[in-house]
């Protein structure tokens, strides 16, 4: 009930953390889809250099946000930046990384080679055949891994809130310092709200951006 | 044209060299069909890729209308020469006018002249444009995706296609529609077409010549009934198979053979009159026909033997006729099923067109055996 009414007063400032919660997310993942789909498609090319850009963008996955956050500190100081929007956005982008490269690097790799046959032999270009028949096809999964990537990275921006990010971390960080369940749970529930809506959102834009004769 | 030069691949592989197609030579003259047969891995498949480059040769030359291929970069190549796969390979995100009007696009071609042309030859395959130019791939029927997968082919206009298992993929019954429809089409655009099989069947069907290939060479390069006829060596004799005399009654149609002088006669003739029509022709029997010229019975001379009256009271039933366009396999077979030596054939319209028996077709094959030996001899085979 307490919660309920913490909510209820505090509702704009909620929605405001939100929607910086939200900023640092969709930047970092719209940067992370300009570098990830591209690196994902060019590592199609070599089999060996594709395995060792995966197996990187995988151990980057696997440093805890908080100790990349720290690493960043010292680095990002030298411009002035050492805390706050910035390394949060970096730190977003590299583990947007994993998911974006890895589903457009499967997903143009499985083509079917019979398409591609059928594409070469027409005379497409290799950048034809890229724009009109792989990326158009590869799209749909291409789309499952920026979704991974945006509620997985959800969760990370709340830790953000440690460096001065901003965001729907700060209430649960409040929460803990202060010891107010309050504002702990207001900031948990919301983070997941967050997480559930983007998800949702983006599988609408999945479905309407893959080709119609790909729908089933 | 295509003309083949000495064309070899060799693939190098960690296990040692694998010689996929060695010194092939061969031409296929402008507008005629040959199909590249032979068992699995014999180097058909390699040799057809070869021409459109999606496979480089390891040397040798391939001249298409006269001009050396190797003068052209490989995109200019592939938009000037048809390909069509087993897999169809049709672009799923795509309408069959899109993909209809890929190689169009490709060489800048006015959307409008592309759309107009993707129609045109939608109703060239017997598909309603209105019907299905909007539709995608996956609302088609295989048998409907295959001839999507032919007529996109076709779309520019290409002078040479090349054609690998195009129809392997389709069932039995489809695929005779089709390969019939295909010929149909090709009678009159006469395209220069390098067609890959492993199907004895099709390949005496829809080729012009057959080239068998074995180990990457070319055993014998002929016509159909050539190969059929005279095969060069055991291996292609084995190849074609030891029913191969009557896969040759595919190649001729009754039209060839039939007999169009046979006596006829007309229900309401006298049978004094029909009589003296037989004696004159020294037939047996004679044809029945009604007032439209459609068989409708026969008469033989023995129950005309002393009887009087009009043809009516006497003609028998016919068992069965056949059209005249239809090829000596049917024929032999309705014979067989009706158990009777000679078929009366009618023509598109039901009317009568002739006579044909046993005795005519034996005949014929004979004629074909006999002919010389290496009239289509292809030189340039080793």
């Amino acid at each position: 009930m307490e919660v309920l009414s913490f909510i209820a007063a505090n509702w704009l400032v909620i929605l405001g953390l939100a929607g910086e919660h939200l900023s640092i997310v969709v930047v970092a993942v719209g940067l992370a889809i300009l570098t990830g789909v591209p690196i994902g498609i060019a590592i199609t090319q070599n089999k060996r250099v594709a395995n060792v850009i995966l197996y990187i963008a995988s151990i980057i996955v696997t440093i805890p946000s908080i100790a990349l956050f720290g690493l960043m500190i010292p680095v990002l100081s030298k411009i002035g930046q050492g805390i706050g929007w910035l390394p949060a956005v970096i730190a977003i982008l590299l583990y947007s990384q994993l998911p974006i490269i890895r589903n457009t690097y499967t997903a143009i790799t499985n083509v079917d080679p019979a398409l591609r046959e059928a594409a070469i032999g027409m005379g497409m270009t290799p950048m034809q055949r890229l724009m009109r028949l792989e990326i158009p096809v590869a799209l749909p999964v291409i789309m499952a891994g920026v979704r991974t990537a945006v509620v997985m990275n959800i969760g990370v921006a709340a830790i953000a809130a440690y460096i001065g990010a901003g965001g729907l971390g700060v209430l649960i960080a409040r929460g803990i310092s202060q010891t107010d369940p309050r504002q702990l749970i207001a900031g948990a529930v919301a983070v997941s709200i967050l997480a559930i809506a983007a998800d949702w959102g983006l599988l609408k834009l999945q479905k309407r951006l893959t080709p119609a004769g790909l729908k089933r | 044209m295509i003309r083949l030069e000495d064309l070899t691949k060799i693939f190098r592989t960690p296990s040692g060299d694998i010689v996929a197609a060695d010194r092939v030579n061969m031409e296929v003259p402008e507008g005629e069909i040959c199909i590249l047969l032979g068992p699995s891995g014999c180097g058909k498949t390699t040799a057809l890729k070869m021409i459109n480059r999606l496979i480089p040769p390891t040397s040798g030359k391939i001249f298409i209308g006269g001009k050396d291929t190797s003068q052209l970069n490989d995109i200019e190549l592939r938009r000037n020469i048809g390909y069509v796969i087993q897999q169809i390979g049709l672009f799923p995100n795509m309408t069959i006018e899109e993909n209809i009007c890929v190689v169009p696009r490709l060489l800048q071609w006015d959307i409008k002249r592309a759309k107009t042309r993707a129609a045109e030859l939608l109703d060239l395959v017997g598909l309603d444009a209105r019907q299905y130019l909007k539709r995608y791939p996956k609302e088609l029927s295989g048998g409907q995706q295959q001839r999507v997968g032919v007529i996109r082919a076709l779309a520019a206009d290409p002078p040479v296609m090349l054609m690998d298992e195009p129809f392997g993929a389709i069932d039995p019954i489809n695929r005779e529609i089709i390969q019939d429809e295909f010929l149909k089409m090709q009678s009159e655009l006469k395209k220069t077409i390098m067609f890959v099989s492993h199907d004895i069947d099709e390949a005496v069907k829809m080729g012009d010549k057959i080239a068998i290939f074995r180990a990457g060479k070319i055993e014998q390069y002929a016509s159909p009934d050539q190969i059929l006829a005279h095969p060069e060596n055991a291996f292609v004799a084995d190849f074609v198979g030891t029913d191969r005399t009557l896969k040759r009654l595919r190649l001729l149609t009754a039209e060839e053979v039939a007999d169009r002088n046979a006596p006829i006669t007309s229900r309401s003739t006298k049978v004094e009159d029909a009589r003296q029509v037989l004696a004159a022709s020294k037939a047996r029997f004679a044809v029945v026909i009604d007032g439209e010229n459609r068989p409708v019975g026969f008469i033989t001379a023995d129950e005309m033997r002393g009887a009087s009256g009009t043809v009516r009271e006497l003609a028998n039933r016919l068992p069965a006729t056949v059209p005249i366009r239809a090829d000596l396999r049917a024929v032999v077979s309705e014979m067989f099923a009706h158990d009777t030596m000679w078929l009366a054939c009618t023509d598109d319209n039901g009317r009568y067109a002739g006579v044909i028996s046993q005795p005519d077709v034996t005949t014929a094959l004979r004629a074909t055996y006999a002919s010389a030996p290496d009239a289509a001899h292809d030189p340039g085979a080793p």
